[in-house]
């Protein structure tokens, strides 16, 4: 079997340019874990129908696995490893995941993370059904959702305490 | 090996600093950051995927295999075949699920003579890249002669049913019957004189069931890398419950002495049982040895996860209870028929403990049937067995105190076992609380609330589970600066370094971000049983309690050294060291011991005293008549925790273990065909509870403690998907009147059910 | 003296006695004590001088991971139990 021939795909990944060869078939998925080694992103069922392979293509969710890895040309793309600061601190949501033990095996956690992220910026006060049906599409087997559902309404509720006070002013 | 005791009136420390907290878990930063290293995120130079090639039939005798043409393939590095494996060794061995007869864990791997499922691995290749093994598998031909499927334990036990096994005879604890049969094994428990005890009964309910055949369903696939150099030793990367039990099964099948092989665990996305049993492991060792010692990488798709992996059995399930005019009950009968897929060892053996553990009886008879089906081989999944078994029990239970007019907690209170009663099997229990339980839930907010509203029921129903102890290995590394490395072998999969981490702080003395918990390869930390059985916070934290004893004792002894003091004179408070005027924190001290010499310590626990668990569960239920569809309003868990080292991780295994036994009772379940093909192999038409198919879950830890345990902990991951089903069935019955026999309650089902009822016909 | 728990199946081995008494200071010494009165009775528990795969023991309300070796006092009751394993 001849090798497909390769294309160069070019996109943001977490904020930075990248380029790398890929081949037609591939997914993004595939290109982000095999040919980039981000293996931040999850396969739980290469169908859509689990959610551990979200990320955020131009901000809107998507399932990593759908999507063909150049129809992201051009395009930007974030990942559960761009989602903390480059000083490390954590995202909110990464916070209160931890805080809430909204995690057991972790699987499901770079999905969950995304989808969440996701719905937050679209849905700043989501209510509990809210987010309980934005989550829908990420399974997760070992939590019972409770944990997870509390994390998110909670970052949602101090970001928009937050929000409702002027924030302090910073010195710099 | 130290002699393990806690104190003899299961009295706990009275002021636990660490134990009871909720600290954030020491691997929590690489998990939501994605730079935890999971099964199928393992790469190596010059790394090779490998492919399995599956039976597209349920029961086929293999008549020629034949692999030409895919070895032809350019890029195709590697296949193997069933000849390829040593012969089967005809042995039962206990490789970490209970005993298994080798032959069966080896014909699983790659079908020999005949293949038994749907999804039964036939081929396994390696190529360059996942295409080229892709064709390569099209290529390979499979010459079947078809055999006609058995798909239930009815089918299977009729007289005329196609043998799976023909040598296989029905053991009837150590007496083999004259003929072959599809029932594998037969065992029976029983007391009293249940014909008396029925003739004494004011009320008897006879039921029958059935439940279907459901998965773990672990968001990650199996995944295991190998690497065969070419002086022999083996390396293996593998997501697995239990590296030492994955080293002796390849071990076994492979006919290798277990130092060959070292494996090495990565993090784990969910098993719940099912990934104990191997399915990769053994097949990359032997591509990767055939492909010229290069490192081999397997992962499953999610249709193999589904047709070939894990199931736990589906089951025919016969109860019938008697129960004077008071409540009492007087005399309780089972016949369980538990399918275990294609090879025997369903777990009908622990369902038969859990039957009617809850109650207390003095005539009783259980029989359980271990029946072979062409269907995956059952593998264990979260207290194997017991949820199809309390879903009949806990029916019949509330059908009794419905008809006796009695509620349906204080029907079980009535009938509660308490210390010293006796499981079915005859085991006295030890110190439980159950009562405790069934109390703390009576005196809920939720069941204090009266329900209201059409088509709304409340269901309760109860559970228990023996636990299980098991042998458990650490070591811990006195760091200069006060800090311990701490190594274990126990896998994580839902948070047990957090609570292994505190138990060895709390036993120190010193604070939980001192310990720096790693889990160690099958090199580096010595034998440890599974992550499973829910004994990994009990055994692997008596190992930590008992690390820290020893650590401290050493740094006492090696400090009066110092101070020339006697050892007893040196007392311990807030983790420092004192004698006389002299006083030195941790880690002062650490610094002090350290500079004599390098100080590590090693332990090695087999405890008993594990401890039983139990759950009572509450639901409220609305069903829609037009659907059938039940809605989840609002669920409340009470569970006897001993104690709860890490109160949300303990949280946490509650209601992940209510959330999939809801899934098992109101949706999941395999679909076949007549011809034996799964029709539902992927997530979508698997049905497993989203976040919009849930309320929130309330918890509440009735602590009362395990004497077995230091901490006095006991065991909590696994009872809790014992009762949803009975809860839900019974919370069903009280909101629409009618009474669900078989699982899944699936709307079709429910609908049906309430079609029946008012003579309505489509 | 101990007390020995018969399993159900078998009884047929023990004239029906759900509960028999038996000497010796271990399981394997009370087994084969009592297959001098229950010929037979051995066999059905042992495989290779082993319990049988799938058998277990308890000693006094505690499952033994010593099996046959498992020390038995004279106020000992042994049971003889399925060897069950978790998720
Ligand atoms: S892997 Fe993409 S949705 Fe499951
Ligand atoms: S934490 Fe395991 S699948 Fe969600």
């Amino acid at each position: 079997m001849t090798p497909r021939k390769k294309t160069v795909l070019e996109f943001t990944l977490n904020g930075e340019p990248r380029a790398v060869l890929c081949e037609p078939q591939q997914t993004l998925l595939a290109v982000l874990r095999d040919e980039l080694h981000l293996t931040g992103t999850k396969e739980g069922c290469s169908n859509g129908n689990c959610g551990a392979c979200n990320v955020l293509l131009d901000g809107v969710l998507v399932n990593s696995c759908l999507i063909l890895a150049l129809e992201v040309q051009g395009r930007g793309v974030l990942t559960v490893e761009g989602l903390a600061r480059p000083d490390g601190t954590l995202h909110p949501l990464q916070q209160a995941f931890l805080d809430h033990a909204a995690l057991q095996c972790g699987i499901c956690t770079p999905g969950f993370l995304l989808s969440a992220k996701a719905l937050l910026d679209e849905n700043p006060t989501p209510t509990e059904s809210q987010v309980r049906y934005w989550l829908a599409g990420n399974l997760c087997r070992c939590t019972g959702y409770d944990k997870i559902v509390r994390a998110v309404l909670d970052v949602a509720r101090s970001q928009s305490a937050a929000h409702a006070t002027p924030p302090p002013v910073s010195p710099a | 090996m130290p002699s393990l005791s806690a104190s003899p009136d299961g009295s706990v420390a009275p002021a636990l600093r660490v134990v009871g907290t909720r600290p954030v878990r020491p691997d929590g930063i690489d998990k939501v950051t994605g730079r935890a290293l999971y099964g199928a995120d393992i790469t190596l130079p010059g790394l090779l995927t490998g492919r399995v090639l599956r039976s597209p039939l349920a029961h086929a005798r293999i008549v020629r295999v034949d692999t030409s043409a895919a070895r032809a393939l350019p890029g195709l590095k590697a296949v193997v075949t069933a000849a390829d494996l040593p012969p089967a060794p005809d042995r039962i061995e206990d490789l970490g699920e209970g005993a298994i007869d080798l032959r069966y864990l080896s014909d699983n791997l790659l079908a020999r003579e005949k293949v038994l499922y749907h999804g039964h691995a036939i081929a396994a290749v390696a190529a360059s890249t996942p295409e080229i093994a892709e064709q390569a598998l099209a290529l390979i031909r499979v010459e079947f002669e078809p055999l006609p499927p058995v798909m239930t334990a009815s089918a299977a036990m009729k007289p005329d049913a196609p043998l799976l096994h023909a040598g296989l005879k029905t053991d009837r604890m150590g007496q083999r019957d004259a003929a072959p049969s599809n029932v594998a094994s037969q065992l029976r428990h029983e007391r009293g004189n249940l014909d008396d005890g029925f003739r004494r009964a004011a009320v008897v309910i006879d039921r029958r069931f059935r439940t279907e055949t459901v998965h773990q369903g672990y968001i990650e696939p199996q995944a295991s890398t190998a690497h065969v150099q070419a002086d022999g030793q083996i390396t293996i990367w593998t997501s697995t419950q239990g590296t030492f039990a994955v080293r002796s099964q390849v071990a076994e099948v492979l006919g290798l002495p277990v130092s060959r092989i070292k494996v090495v665990p990565t993090e784990i996305g969910g098993g719940f049982g099912g990934k104990i049993s191997v399915y990769l492991e053994p097949l990359a060792v032997l591509l990767s040895r055939h492909a010229g010692f290069v490192p081999v990488r397997l992962v499953m798709s999610r249709t193999e996860v589904l047709t070939s992996t894990g199931p736990t059995s589906g089951s025919d399930l016969r109860i019938r209870i008697g129960a004077d005019t008071s409540g009492k009950l007087v005399a309780m009968q089972a016949e369980l028929y538990y399918e275990a897929g294609a090879y025997p060892g369903s777990p009908v053996g622990a369902a038969a403990v859990v039957s009617f553990a809850p109650y207390v009886c003095e005539a009783m008879r259980v029989d359980g049937y271990d029946v072979v089906v062409n269907r995956p081989r059952a593998s264990a999944y979260r207290a194997p067995g017991g949820t199809n078994v309390a879903f009949a029990v806990e029916s019949v239970i509330d059908e009794l105190a419905e008809s006796l007019d009695l509620d349906p907690i204080e029907m079980r209170l009535i009938n509660a076992v308490r210390e010293g009663d006796r499981r079915p099997d005859n085991l006295p229990l030890a110190r439980i609380g159950y009562v405790e339980c069934l109390q703390a839930l009576r005196q809920s907010e939720h069941y204090r609330t009266p329900l209201t509203g059409r088509h709304r029921g409340r269901g309760v129903a109860c559970g228990y589970w023996g636990n299980w102890g098991g042998q458990s290995s650490a070591t811990a590394i006195l760091n200069p600066d006060g800090s311990v490395s701490f190594n274990v072998a126990s896998t994580d999969i839902g948070g047990s370094r957090a609570s292994l981490a505190m138990q060895l702080a709390e036993s120190l003395g010193i604070d939980y971000a001192q310990v720096k918990p790693r889990i160690g390869d099958t090199d580096s930390v010595s034998y440890n049983d599974v992550t499973g059985g829910s004994r990994t916070t009990f055994a692997t934290g008596w190992a930590a309690y008992d690390l820290g004893q020893k650590l401290a004792a050493e740094m006492t002894a090696r400090l009066a050294q110092r101070w020339e003091v006697a050892p007893e004179s040196i007392l311990r408070a807030g983790g420092g060291f004192a004698s006389g005027d002299r006083r030195v924190d941790f880690a002062e001290a650490s610094k002090l011991v350290c500079e004599d010499a390098p100080l590590m310590v090693s332990t090695t626990v087999h405890p008993k005293g594990y401890g039983a668990a139990f759950s009572v569960q509450c639901a409220d239920v609305e069903v829609d008549p037009d659907t059938g569809k039940v809605t989840v309003l609002r669920y409340t868990i009470v569970q006897d925790a001993g104690k709860a080292v890490h109160p949300s991780y303990v949280e946490g295994q509650m209601q992940g273990g209510v959330a999939q036994g809801i899934g098992w009772a109101l949706n999941e379940e395999y679909v076949y065909n007549e011809k034996g093909e799964l029709l539902n192999g992927s997530l979508l038409d698997y049905r497993m509870p989203t976040a919009c198919d849930l309320p929130m879950i309330d918890t509440i830890i009735v602590e009362v403690p395990n004497p077995g345990h230091p901490y006095g902990v006991r065991g909590v991951g696994e009872v809790n998907i014992i009762p949803p089903a009975g809860t839900l069935a019974n919370a069903i019955h009280r909101a629409t009147g009618v009474r669900l026999t078989a699982l899944p309650m699936s709307p079709p089902r429910v609908l049906a059910a309430l079609w029946e009822k008012s003579g309505y016909r489509p | 003296m101990c007390k020995v728990l018969i399993p159900a199946l078998l009884r047929s081995q023990t004239e029906g006695k759900a509960e028999v008494e038996a000497e010796g200071t271990t399981v394997g010494e009370v087994i084969r004590h009592l297959d001098v009165r229950f010929p037979g009775l051995a066999e059905r528990l042992l495989q290779d001088q082993r319990l049988r795969p799938g058998l277990g023991v308890a000693v006094d309300g505690e499952i033994s991971h010593r099996g046959l070796r498992e020390p038995v006092r004279p106020t000992s009751e042994v049971i003889f139990i399925a060897a069950v394993s978790g998720g």
